[in-house]
Order: structure tokens, then sequence, then C-alpha cells
């Protein structure tokens, strides 16, 4: 290396000359060659500090021990520690008290946003404004299938509907009365239902319907069509449809029957005190009774 | 120093030049890529992976052409936030029969490493058809047309084969009876018995719901395979990767 020229003196030069151009031998900057050092020194102890070198069965470990794995179960220990305290709290009072305690309800409703977003937006959206092409139910309106209060919420989240994971999950079954009725009762009660919260498409197979619905439907969905959430019977004189209120859909319902299935906590296993979040979640979104 | 005057030697003749530098190049190449053939903690063993039933491997090649990969990808990496949505980070070993990988590198979409037994088998239709009546906010392109473009898996034989020459453990028997595993994993009233011999947790339903075997039943296959085939109660981290 050059020595670094002092201000009158001409700098070295390499003792390359083409054409009469000759090369200087300048020293590095000296900021510049001792960050060089640095990073020699760091690398060095990069390799004994961390994983790095392949040997016959596996790399070195370095002394810091870090691993990836251990980190991330350190982390989800940590956090399941810090919510111990409130989870237990949450599993343990009663289920209808949780809206009063004003710090269980943040922590219920924050923890159980974060579950319905990864559980059950898939079906029921992001918004919760479920889908009707699929039949998933929205959960913002106070239209209950099973029955809106907190523990009728809990008790669906749980146990799902109509799934064979659960042997206490809610279970209800239409007849497919394209099985039952001909086509014409089909016609006369489809028209019935559809005058029950609005227009039939025609109004004289409608009156003929009511006979047909009093006989085949009232028994689960009551004979002014209200429903019965004990038997999971949708309301039908509310305007709120599942899979939909034109005459097409009716009629599909009707004859082949409907058979919608939630898992039971949305495919997932979830602690008592995230189920508990997830339903004050759903039940504080607008329809909770 | 006299060694490190040599140095010109090399700086005047560039064919030498050349030839060192793809010595040294070559020497930090063997260092970081050849002991992972070797290194027994590369790829863990785990209880439960076996290579794609035809019908899945069908699926997957659906996958593939269709670039599902660029907006999907298949890699729960271990950080709390990915696990506490996706499930159980991905292990080496989850890949070992992919050919190429789908890991992917960017979600677009989210990640589907373990998106089996996430979904019913008529959500993935209905989202194939018409991903934003699921998904409003979703930007996903319509798959629909998959329906209606039936397989006949007539060389099925032929991808399990291929896939062996790569490395995946395909037996003659697997690949003698995959024209008939193919069509078996759609007939949940047919015999099953030989398939899950074979390839042990397939599952045995018409995905679609319609007659045929249809490239969105395969699809819909190897979804809901996806990240459900090692036992994980059987798993034990190593702790020093």
């Amino acid at each position: 290396m050059a020595k670094k020229p002092t201000n009158n003196q001409e700098p070295d030069t390499t003792g390359h000359e083409w054409d009469g151009i000759q090369e200087y031998n300048n020293p590095l900057p000296r900021w510049w060659l001792w960050l060089f050092y640095a990073t020699i020194v760091w690398g060095l102890w990069y390799v004994i500090a961390y994983p790095a070198w392949p040997l016959i069965n596996e790399a070195t470990a370095g002394y810091k021990g870090w691993s990836t794995r251990a980190n991330v179960a350190a982390e989800i220990e940590a956090a399941r520690e810090a919510n111990a305290e409130i989870n237990a709290r949450l599993a343990s009072v009663e289920l209808e008290a949780i809206p009063a305690d004003e710090e269980l309800n943040t922590y219920a409703v924050s923890a159980g946003a974060a579950v319905y977003r990864t559980w059950c937006a898939q079906c029921h959206g992001s918004g919760a404004a479920g889908v009707k092409a699929g039949g998933y139910p929205n959960l913002l309106d106070n239209d209950w299938l099973w029955g809106g209060t907190l523990e009728d919420i809990h008790y669906t989240i749980a146990h799902g509907i109509r799934n064979e994971e659960d042997p206490d999950a809610r279970w209800s079954q239409m007849p497919a009365y394209g099985d039952i009725l001909d086509s014409e009762g089909i016609d006369q009660v489809v028209n019935y239902v559809m005058s029950l919260s609005g227009t039939p498409q025609d109004a004289q197979a409608a009156a003929a319907g009511e006979e047909i619905f009093l006989d085949n439907c009232a028994a689960c969905h009551g004979e002014a069509g209200g429903g019965d959430i004990y038997q999971g019977a949708p309301n039908l004189a509310d305007a709120i449809w599942l899979y939909g209120g034109d005459y097409e859909t009716i009629r599909e319902t009707v004859t082949y029957s409907r058979f919608g299935v939630m898992p039971p906590m949305g495919g997932a296993d979830l602690s008592e005190a995230e189920t508990r979040a997830v339903a004050v979640y759903v039940h504080q979104l607008g329809g909770g009774e | 120093m006299a060694i490190l005057d040599k140095h010109a030697i090399l700086e005047k003749n560039v064919t030498l030049l050349a030839i060192f530098a793809f010595l040294v190049v070559t020497i930090g190449g063997i260092v970081q890529i050849a002991p992972l053939f070797w290194l027994e903690n590369t790829i863990e063993d785990v209880e439960g992976m076996r290579p794609y039933s035809p019908l899945e491997l069908a699926g997957r090649d659906v996958y593939i052409r269709e670039g599902c990969y660029v907006c999907h990808s298949q890699m729960v990496r271990p950080m709390r936030d990915e696990v506490e949505r996706y499930g159980h980070y991905s292990l080496a070993a989850e890949s070992k029969y992919d050919h190429p990988f789908q890991w992917g590198s960017k979600r677009t979409g989210p990640d589907l490493a373990r998106v089996g037994g996430r979904y019913s088998d008529d959500w993935h239709v209905a989202h194939l058809r018409d991903p934003q009546s699921v998904v409003p906010e979703s930007v996903m392109p319509k798959y629909g047309f998959l329906e209606e473009r039936l397989l006949d898996g007539e060389h099925i034989g032929d991808l399990l084969r291929t896939h062996r020459m790569v490395g995946v453990p395909y037996t003659e028997e697997m690949i003698e009876n995959a024209r008939a595993d193919f069509n078996a994993q759609i007939d949940p009233d047919g015999d099953t018995d030989g398939l899950l011999a074979r390839y042990p947790k397939a599952q045995v339903r018409n995905f679609d719901g319609r007659p045929g075997i249809s490239e969105t039943d395969a699809l819909i296959a190897y979804m809901q395979m996806l990240g459900t085939l090692v036992d994980f109660s059987t798993f034990t981290p190593v702790a020093s990767r």
C-alpha cells in the first residue's frame, strides 16, 4: 500500500505507462479502508454467531443459538401468555355478562374480529353481509335462522350446522317437495310464499297455495310463515332471503330443498375463549338480540 | 509481498483470469449448494407425505397451466402472523414431490399451502365460477370454463412416469393403476380400496357435483389435499433449524 502523500509531494505512480499516460498509485481513502476492514471482522463474527457452515449432518448452529422455529414458537407462546389471564376470564364468566364488562367486551370484540376474519369471512364475507348466491347467511341483520342471542350464536359457532363432525350440531332438514307435490302445487305454494312478503307472480295461484302451505309448510315455518328458530326454519314473511326471493330461486328451494352446512367453529379448533370472542363479535355487529 | 505480486500475472492474461475466476466461483458454489444434497436436516422425515394421486396431479397441472402461482404462494413462513392465519409453517418435506415447487413469490391472493379442508367443495365451485360472488373484494379472474373441460385421463400414466423420472417415487403398481385411480377418486360409490391403499388420505368425492371428470374436479381435489398430508401430532421440530 502506497504511503499517503504530503501536500507538496508528487504521489507515487504504479510504473505503468501507456502512450505517455501514467497511473497514480494513490492510497485508498482512510474511511473506506477502515469500513472495509470492519466488514471483514463483522463477517467473521457473523459466521461464528449465526448458523453458517454446512457440516456432515447439519450446519454449525452459531453461539447465539438463533432459530427461526424457536423464535416463532416463543412469539406465539409470549402472545398466549400475555392474554392468558383475560382469556381465562372470558372463558369462565357468564356469557351474557360479557357485553356489560367494558374491558372484557373490548377485548372480545377485537379478538373475535381476528378469529372471524381468519375462519368465518370465507363464507359470511369479510364484512359479514353473507353471500346470497351461496346461501351463506348475512350476520348483520336481525333475521336469525337459529336465534340471535349471545347464547344461540355461541352454540351455533361451537357446534356448527348440519355436519358430521359434531353430534350436537344444529340440524334440520326440509323435505324436497319435488317428490311430494306436483308441478302445479309447487307453483301455487311458491306464489303463496312470495305473497307473504311481497307480490306473487300469479295472485290466483298464490290464493290456491295457502292450503298447501298450511298442510305442508306451516308445521315448521309457522302459519304466518314467521319461521321457528328452534327448528332452524327461516322466516318467510320478512323479505329477507337466504338464497334469493325471486320465483325461480324459491321454486328451486321448494323442489330440491336446501342443505347449507357450517363446520363447527368454521373448521378451526378454537379455544372456549376464542369461540366466545367471535360470538361476542358477531352479536355486536348489529343484529344481536 | 511476493504472492501478491504474482497477481499481476493473472491480471495480464485474460484466459488465465477466466480460469481462476471460474475456480473461485465453483468452490463457492459447491460449498453453498452441495451440502444440501446430503445434510440430513435439509428435509426432515415427516409422517404422512405421499406422492400426489393421479387426479391431484392432474389438478396440479391445471394449477400450473393457469398460472395460479403468480398470485398465490404455497409457503407458510415461520412467523406468528402467518402461523396464526394459515396454520403450521411449511416444511421442506411438504414440497418434496413438487416438480417444480409452487412456493411462489407474491401474494395477491392468500397463501394456499394449507387451503385443504378450509372451504367446502361448493364454495370452491362458486368461487372458481365467480370469485367476487363469495369474496367481493377479490380481483381474481373467473375460472368457470374449467367445468366444461373434461379430462379423460388417457395420458395420466405417462404423467406419473414423467414425475418418476425426476425423482418422485411412483411405483410400477401406481403407474399401472393410474387411470383407474384417476377415475376412482371422483366416484364415492365405486371401489376405492386400491386408491386409498396407494394414496392414503386421498379424498374421494365428486368435487364439482357434475357428471364427468372436469378440470374443476381435478383442481379442487388438488386444493383440498394441500397441506393436509403431514400428521403434525407426530412432528417435533428440530430446534437447530
